[in-house]
């Protein structure tokens, strides 16, 4: 499904603030896989998600997207193919147009502008039944203004807009770090059901080391600005978050005293 | 103040009323402090009084509406595709139409209109002396309202309108952010230059230096509206929706004119208005943060006096 041919991408090129964040990333994504990537802050897994949604282009290497390259695409266009959630809920949703008018926004992904209104009585009840799906009663609160829900609600609602119209590939930055650990757990839920639901390839951005080995079927560790670790399969069911540890310290020649390091 | 201020404050308040609403489109709905207008007014005034001394009033008015939005694309070009800061591109804009101006009125910095027949002193002859020129305003008003409210829900006005409110969103939604921001911008500029256009015909002249303030004049109609008549629909109908929303716009924008003709009935001289204006403005604009400040330092006094009182009574 995506395929990443050797991209490397350096800041500030030149000046004394050179900093290589990617170097040299392959990587082969199957139909329908979920991979959830971890690393210490710095080592290029949000850059990663830049360069693939093309917030930067890239400095060398190519990106592949189902067949197509999408290397020197620009970002709006290859918003239409791919989702992409942020840590902060806030970012996902304009604030004073209400949870409807949200959603018909991102439904226009799918079918470009349409002469016409923003909404048909079809597409209303089409959201209806998709917000139903959350469990969390937004589907009475159609007019409600979405700077009035709380973050994780938020964060529901730009996860369903992101899902809306089914995406070839779906980005999740770090979606559930901004919210309380039962409201997290519930939006990781609702993630899992929706990725498996549509069978969407899905890479996903953690801290939590715990939820980086349940969810999905692979794992990619990052350090630098390169992949240092990926498991799956047999190797990862029996993956433990000391063995991982373990295996960063080798691969990475780093002392790690505890794992703070990793997760700070 | 007499009937016959009043029409005329009603009349002028309504086509300065589209001007505020081009006003409203770039700076509450596109979240852009959009400069052009200055310029875009007086392009909107000189294309339709050169128009109407050939004999072609209606053609001036589009026009100068063409005109406009011409202008407010190029803005929202030099802002979208060489990335200056709006506010600067605008500044840039009007600055450049200041030349432009003076060369569609011929190179003259003002033209008059004497004896010709414009927009409006047709419709004063066809229905109403005193009420031909507010019923002008009336109509195209009404009719700007309805497809504005109308637009503003198609796709595209959806799109516009979240480009203000989160423009990552609107990326992530496979929309060109510099499309729906060029689109708002020709819409605002065509308005404001609609606004020059009817202006230029009722006023009788162009002048290069009537865009002047404009801005500020807007703005300051446009939070009027929102404070008094906003306030007030929201205590009525208890909602709020872009309709309500337009329209007590448009009567701050008469409330403007109203106040303006007031201060110069107590003899406040015509050159302060800008000032006045602009002081108008910064209150409005500040009142939460200075609501803010004043209870803050409120409740500072009155812990003080709880801390004193319980510091008298250890003693």
């Amino acid at each position: 499904m995506l395929t990443l041919n050797g991209i490397s991408k350096t800041f500030h090129p030149g000046t004394v603030n050179e900093r290589a964040a990617l170097k040299n990333i392959s990587l082969h994504l199957q139909p329908g896989d979920f991979v959830t990537i971890i690393g210490s802050n710095g080592a290029g897994k949000s850059t990663l998600f830049n360069m693939i949604s093309g917030n930067f282009i890239v400095d060398s290497g190519g990106i592949i997207l189902d067949g197509q390259d999408i290397t020197f695409m620009k970002e709006h266009k290859r918003a239409k193919v791919i989702g992409r959630l942020f840590q902060d809920p806030l970012k996902g949703s304009a604030p004073s147009m209400t949870i409807e008018e949200n959603l018909a926004l991102a439904y226009m992904r799918g079918t470009g502008f349409k002469i016409g209104f923003g909404m048909q009585k079809k597409e209303k009840n089409f959201f209806r039944e998709k917000l139903a799906q959350l469990d969390l009663g937004l589907e009475d609160r159609m007019k409600t203004k979405v700077g009035l829900l709380s973050g994780g609600q938020r964060q529901a609602v730009t996860l369903m807009m992101s899902t809306l119209v089914t995406p070839k590939l779906l980005l999740l930055d770090e979606h559930t770090a901004a919210l309380d650990p039962a409201t997290a757990e519930k939006v990781l839920q609702i993630t899992k059901e929706i990725v498996e639901a549509e069978h969407i390839t899905t890479m996903m951005i953690t801290h939590n080391i715990q939820s980086a080995l349940e969810l999905g079927n692979r794992t990619i560790m990052m350090d630098e600005g390169k992949i240092i670790l990926d498991i799956k399969g047999k190797e990862r069911e029996g993956m433990t978050t000391e063995k991982l540890l373990e295996c960063f310290k080798k691969a990475s020649h780093k002392v790690l005293d505890n794992d703070r390091m990793l997760l700070a | 103040m007499s009937l016959y201020t009043l029409t005329s404050c009603i009349e002028l308040g309504l086509l300065y009323g589209l001007l505020t609403l081009g006003i409203y489109i770039s700076y509450r709905i596109l979240n852009i402090a959009d400069l052009t207008v200055d310029g875009s007014f007086t392009l909107g005034a000189a294309v339709s009084v050169m128009m109407t001394t050939i004999g072609h009033p209606f053609l001036g008015i589009l026009l100068g509406m063409i005109a406009g939005s011409l202008a407010g694309m190029v803005t929202a070009l030099l802002h979208t595709k060489l990335k200056i800061q709006p506010i600067l591109a605008g500044i840039l804009t009007m600055t450049g139409l200041q030349s432009i101006n003076i060369s569609v009125m011929g190179g003259k910095p003002n033209i008059g209109l004497l004896n010709v027949e414009t927009l409006f002193t047709k419709s004063r002859e066809l229905f109403d002396k005193n009420f031909g020129g507010s019923l002008v305003g009336l109509l195209i008003c009404t009719l700007v309202i309805m497809y504005m409210v109308l637009f503003l829900h198609t796709q595209v006005g959806l799109s516009v309108r979240a480009t203000g409110d989160n423009e990552d969103m609107v990326k992530s939604s496979s929309i060109n952010v510099d499309f729906t921001k060029t689109i708002g911008l020709m819409l605002a500029n065509a308005l404001v230059g609609l606004s020059g256009a009817l202006i230029g015909q009722n006023q009788g002249f162009a002048d290069a230096s009537m865009g002047i303030g404009m801005v500020v004049a807007g703005l300051a109609s446009l939070i009027i509206g929102e404070i008094i008549f906003g306030t007030l629909a929201e205590l009525i109908f208890r909602k709020k929706n872009i309709l309500i929303h337009v329209i007590s716009v448009l009567l701050g924008s008469v409330t403007y004119r109203v106040i303006i003709a007031a201060a110069l009935e107590i003899n406040i001289s015509a050159s302060s208005m800008k000032l006045i204006s602009a002081i108008i403005i910064t209150l409005a604009i500040s009142y939460p943060v200075l609501k803010e400040q004043l209870a803050f330092n409120r409740k500072k006094r009155l812990h003080g006096k709880v801390r004193k009182e319980n510091e008298t009574c250890s003693l």
